[in-house]
């Protein structure tokens, strides 16, 4: 954390977490109410910005600065998945681009995929 | 008199028209904003508490606390609760990790009825396969270039 761990800082930390994952959100909404794009396509585009960022270098200075509110959004995921692939590829040559990504996504992937398994098996779909 | 009504009806459905979408849009900002806002300061108070404990650095924290919010989310997506979110969030329920995992677990419980392979198995990826694909084969790309790089600034 920048800021320092004095209870101001906390609350200055989480309120800046507060506006900056707001702000994100509303760049989506945005795109939603302007362009009648798909949630699905949103997502993409949100990844992709996080694989932008990581790769010219801009996004950890912001996570240094906003944490949560630029990681928790799906823009964070697309930037773990663009710093595994570097660190693989500078560790195993350019094979590892392929699999470094993956690798530090599964932590996230994985538990998803194991507990929508188990939700499916165990709860029926509620009628909408 | 059926002119009159007509009229009538016409000047209020071109009052509806302008009002409802700018105010519609106002209040699904507002929602987005606050419902994002609010999941991302969730993340960052597991984060800080996690980081307490001796063992846990602030990276591995970080990881923690999204994979309990992506664990909460199914549950949540399970249970039924997430329905609620989800319909008032908009972008602010969707956006943040625990959209991810609530838009797998969703799917994989709707197809549920088609049996464990043929459709929770299949159609988990729904809606986050573009997400996966695109995340490796860009994130690849972005490796590589880096390597690439590295590789020109050191000859």
């Amino acid at each position: 954390m920048l800021l320092p761990q004095t209870w101001w800082g906390y609350a200055l930390n989480y309120l800046i977490v507060f506006a900056s994952g707001g702000a994100c959100c509303i760049a989506a909404q945005l795109l939603i109410i302007k362009t009648k794009l798909t949630p699905a396509r949103i997502l993409v585009i949100f990844l992709l910005a996080g694989i932008a960022l990581q790769t010219v270098g801009i996004y950890e200075p912001l996570a240094a600065a906003l944490r949560s509110g630029i990681c928790v959004p799906i823009i964070g995921f697309g930037a773990t998945l663009a710093k595994g692939a570097a660190e693989w590829a500078a560790e195993y040559g350019p094979l590892g681009a392929f699999a470094g990504g993956l690798v530090e996504t599964a932590f996230g992937v994985g538990v998803a995929v194991a507990a929508s398994y188990i939700v499916s098996v165990v709860f029926s779909p509620k009628s909408k | 008199m059926t002119d009159k009504i007509a009229k009538r009806n016409k000047t209020y459905i071109e009052y509806v028209e302008k009002v409802s979408p700018s105010t519609n849009a106002t209040h699904s900002l507002i929602k987005a904003f606050a419902i994002g806002g609010a999941t991302c300061v969730i993340g960052e108070i597991l984060r800080n508490l996690l980081a307490l404990a001796p063992s846990i650095d602030d990276k591995a924290a970080a990881v923690y606390s999204s994979v309990i919010l992506v664990t909460a989310a199914i549950i949540m997506t399970g249970t039924g609760v997430y329905d609620n979110i989800a319909r008032h969030g908009g972008a602010g329920s969707f956006l943040p990790i625990r959209g991810f995992a609530n838009a797998m677990s969703s799917a994989a419980m709707e197809f549920r009825s088609e049996g464990l392979i043929t459709g929770t198995a299949v159609k988990m990826f729904n809606v986050v396969g573009p997400v996966i694909v695109n995340g490796i084969v860009w994130s690849a790309a972005s490796g590589t270039i880096v390597w690439l790089v590295s590789v020109i600034a050191s000859l």
